[in-house]
C-alpha cells in the first residue's frame, strides 16, 4: 500500500497529518500498538524538520505485509555535517521555532531511536532525505 | 484515576474536549519541549506544559495522552481547542505554575 503526503514549509497547524493518518491505517491492519506507537514517533520527527528546517517536501509511506518503509524528501538548506545534526541537543532552530517548543535537538535522535533503519542523505543548498524503515516483526 | 476526579481535586478548569473526562490516567510528563514529550511520554500521561498552539493537541493526540494541563492560566489557541473537542482529549487549566502543579499531581498519583 503506498500513500502520499505534502508538507508545507512553516506549516506547523498541519504538522502531524501523515503521521496521524498513517497511525489510522497501521491500526486498521492490526499492526501492533508497539509498532505503530514506534512508526508514529518517527515520521512526527522527520515531518516536523521538513516543516521547520527546509521548505517542506513530500511524505512517502509503503506499506507492506512485514514492514513500513517512509522517505520524507524536501527541499532545503540541506544538512552539512549529518553526524553531528545526530546528536542530541544539537538544533538550528530559529528562535520563534523554539518559543513554539520544538529545537531541543531530540528529533533525529528520536527517530534513530525508533527505527530498525535510518538513512540520511542530504545536499547542501538542495534538501535532504530521511529514509526509515520498522519491521512489523 | 480518572480525568475528571484530577480536574475536581485540582480544581482545574475545563477548556475543550469534555468527552473525554472519563478517560483513565497512567501518570505525568512535564516538560515543554515537543520531541521530548514525542520521545519519551507515555500513553495516558497528564502532559503539563506551557505550550499552547495546535502542536500540543497533534502530540497529545498521536501519543493517546489522558489530558493537556496549561499552566498560569494559559489559554489555548482555538484550532486547538477544536481538535481536543472532536477527539475527545481534554484541555484543562490551571492558576498553579509548573511547579505546584506538577507537586500536586505527584502526591495523587504516587
Ligand atoms: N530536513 C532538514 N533540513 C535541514 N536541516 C535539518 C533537517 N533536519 C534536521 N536538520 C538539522 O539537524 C538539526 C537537528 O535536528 P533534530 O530534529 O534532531 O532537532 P531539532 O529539529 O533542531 O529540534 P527538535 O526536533 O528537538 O524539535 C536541526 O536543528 C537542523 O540543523
Ligand atoms: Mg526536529
Amino acid at each position: 500500500m503506498h500513500q502520499e503526503y505534502t508538507v508545507i514549509e512553516g506549516d506547523f497547524v498541519n504538522a502531524g497529518k501523515a503521521s496521524s493518518s498513517v497511525k489510522k491505517t497501521l491500526k486498521q491492519l492490526n499492526v501492533s500498538p508497539q509498532i505503530v506507537k514506534r512508526v508514529v514517533v518517527a515520521l512526527y520527527e522527520a515531518e516536523v524538520n521538513a516543516i521547520a528546517h527546509a521548505y517542506g517536501g513530500t511524505v512517502s509511506v509503503d506499506i507492506e505485509a512485514d514492514k513500513i518503509t517512509m522517505v520524507v524528501a524536501d527541499k532545503g538548506p540541506g544538512i552539512p555535517d549529518i553526524a553531528l545534526a545526530m546528536q542530541e541537543g544539537y538544533s538550528t532552530a530559529r528562535p520563534e521555532v523554539r518559543d513554539m517548543g520544538f529545537g531541543a535537538g531530540m528529533g533525529l535522535p528520536n527517530m534513530q531511536k525508533n527505527v530498525d533503519k535510518l538513512n540520511v542523505t542530504s545536499e547542501v543548498g538542495v534538501g535532504t532525505t530521511v529514509e526509515m524503515e520498522v519491521n512489523f516483526a | 484515576m480518572k480525568v475528571k476526579e484530577l480536574v475536581e481535586k485540582l480544581n482545574l478548569k475545563v477548556l475543550s474536549g469534555e468527552s473525554g473526562l472519563d478517560r483513565e490516567i497512567e501518570g505525568c510528563y512535564v516538560s515543554d519541549l515537543l520531541s521530548d514529550v514525542m520521545g519519551n511520554a507515555e500513553m495516558g500521561n497528564v502532559w503539563v506544559t506551557l505550550q499552547t498552539h495546535k502542536n500540543v493537541m497533534a502530540i497529545a493526540s498521536l501519543k493517546e495522552l489522558a489530558c493537556v494541563i496549561l499552566v498560569k492560566n494559559q489559554q489555548a489557541a482555538e484550532d486547538t481547542l477544536e481538535q481536543s473537542n472532536e477527539e475527545g482529549i481534554p484541555f484543562l487549566s490551571t492558576t498553579m505554575q509548573t511547579f505546584e502543579t506538577a507537586g500536586k499531581i505527584y502526591e495523587l498519583l504516587k
